[in-house]
């Protein structure tokens, strides 16, 4: 055994956590969040025990949707790791390909690949726990449409950050959508959240995507102002993070990440 | 007669250093023009600054009389890239690999056209096999051939003969030279073989900390410097602070 080989290994790690700002937040990060959701969601149980007719139902067609969003924008981000990971990212940009069109060709992608993961948890949850996320109905469609628009963008605003800062910002990509968790109100109504966090969850589209789902099944009544509340937040957003995209390009061709992007 | 090639007065400044200082040269069709200097004198970003990957701080690359800042898609359909520091997905197969890529430059009939450079470069057996599974002077062989997929008219090679023994990295240079006289290409070539440089190149710039310190032939340069042959001149250019 050798004290130095141990500390020798202990320093490669401490050095590039270090000087990396993201690999410290996400140190901090997932702990609080975590307490902060499951905060929440106990808060909201201990308070309204028979809130929900159907607990079962609800709390899993929600996390089904919720992990529509994650997996959609996983998946996004995925696709423009791996091309720094197999350093292969400066053949893409000596291409002649648009950034409208790696945009187009990764929002599709990314939904093939969010398929492939989520069409075997829907099958199975029906004969596990006789739910089935079908039961949303025809709305379901315009709710997965939304998470989707939204989870692209989230993949979007991290991509741009990939772009830029390059793969340590990866970790970001995962926070960012559990930051979102306890504001997205998921798991329970808006109320059970402090004013303040209120105020920011209603500036998300998470917020009508959720309530709408809980409640077509809570109350089977189906209220399109939240669908369309959803859209136009989402319309709104996705704007932001396609213009964030170009203009992470163009600061990358300044920098010159597009050459060098490593660690 | 228009040059395929010309940057005027290029310079880049990073936030902290100025990596290129007012660069001017041409290249000719048929031509391969070698770029030497030592580690961190501006090769590579020269290059990227020609294919658009930077903007330049200042000066104008023209690829066929167009601005590359201007026409930055149009211009890359005929021009391409190789350099040890960027690799194909390792995952997927030489021929998928080639495929890929084949589709991002619009080739017509990728299967003949990876057929024909896959017997070219001596790829055929290795088509089917996981690009990452290659040796590196196999994997060095298929990215020229995603190079040549577009069939470019314009090539930039950073140090493209650097992990091949010897005899591959001949063929890779018989292989280079006979492409820009067929294919009249206008090739830049950065290395730090000497020989290489000497072989390939008609003319070759001379760079250090960014600028361009001296140009000539090979030989016109070696006569110059009073050396006998172009390490000697690399050396003597470069070593001139603590030589002793
Ligand atoms: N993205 C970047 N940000 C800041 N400085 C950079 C960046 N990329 C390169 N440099 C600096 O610019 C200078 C030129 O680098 P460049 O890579 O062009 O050298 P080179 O001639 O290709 O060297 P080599 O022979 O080692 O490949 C170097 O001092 C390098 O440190
Ligand atoms: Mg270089």
């Amino acid at each position: 055994m050798s004290f130095n080989r141990i500390y020798g290994l202990f320093l490669r790690h401490f050095f590039l956590i270090k000087s990396s700002l993201p690999r410290i937040l996400d140190l901090i990060y997932w702990p609080t969040i975590q307490i902060i959701l499951w905060g929440f969601i106990s808060l909201f149980f201990s308070t309204y025990s028979n809130y929900y007719n159907n607990t079962l139902g609800v709390i899993l067609t929600c996390a089904i949707l919720y992990d529509f969003l994650f997996r959609s924008s996983i998946s996004f981000n995925m696709l423009f790791l791996e091309e720094i990971w197999s350093r292969n990212f400066t053949n893409l940009f000596i291409a002649p390909m648009r950034i409208s069109e790696i945009i187009i060709s990764l929002v599709v992608t990314a939904l093939i690949r969010t398929l492939i993961g989520l069409v075997p948890a829907i099958l199975i949850t029906s004969p596990l726990f006789g739910i089935s996320i079908l039961n949303l109905g025809i709305p379901l469609f315009f709710l997965f449409l939304s998470l989707y628009i939204f989870g692209i963008t989230l993949g979007l605003f991290v991509s741009s950050g990939l772009l830029r800062y390059g793969p340590a910002f990866e970790n970001i990509a995962w926070s960012s959508l559990f930051l979102l968790a306890p504001l997205g109100c998921i798991y329970y109504p808006i109320e059970i959240l402090p004013d303040i966090l209120q105020t920011m969850a209603k500036a998300l589209p998470l917020v009508y995507i959720f309530e709408e789902a809980r409640s077509i099944l809570v109350n089977q009544y189906v209220d399109y102002t939240n669908i369309k509340n959803a859209f136009v937040l989402n319309i709104f957003y996705l704007f932001i993070g396609i213009v964030l995209f170009y203009y992470s390009f163009k600061q990358a061709r300044k920098k010159g990440s597009l050459i060098n992007i490593g660690e | 007669m228009q040059y395929p090639i010309v940057v005027k007065n290029l310079s880049k400044n990073y936030s902290n250093k100025a990596a290129v200082k007012n660069i001017n040269f041409k290249i000719n069709k048929n031509e391969i023009l070698g770029l030497l200097g030592p580690n961190g004198c501006g090769k590579t970003t020269t290059i990227a600054m020609m294919l658009g990957l930077l903007k330049p701080t200042n000066g104008i690359v023209l690829i066929d009389g167009e601005d590359i800042e201007k026409k930055r898609i149009q211009l890359l359909h005929k021009m391409n890239f190789i350099s040890p520091y960027i690799e194909l997905p390792k995952k997927l197969t030489v021929k998928e690999n080639l495929i890929v890529y084949g589709k991002l430059y619009g080739v017509k009939k990728v299967l003949l056209r990876i057929d024909y450079l896959s017997e070219k470069l001596r790829l055929t057996e290795f088509l089917d096999k996981k690009t990452g599974e290659l040796s590196s002077g196999q994997k060095n062989r298929v990215s020229l051939a995603k190079a040549l997929i577009n069939d470019p008219k314009i090539l930039f090679l950073d140090e493209p003969t650097a992990s091949l023994d010897p005899e591959t990295g001949d063929f890779v240079r018989t292989f280079i030279e006979k492409l820009s006289k067929e294919r009249e290409m206008s090739i830049l070539l950065a290395s730090h073989n000497m020989d290489e440089v000497k072989r390939l190149c008609k003319n070759v710039l001379m760079m250090k900390d960014g600028l361009l310190i001296d140009q000539g032939t090979p030989n016109e340069l070696i006569k110059k410097h009073g050396k006998i042959n172009l390490e000697e001149v690399f050396l003597k250019l470069n070593r001139t602070s603590n030589e002793f």
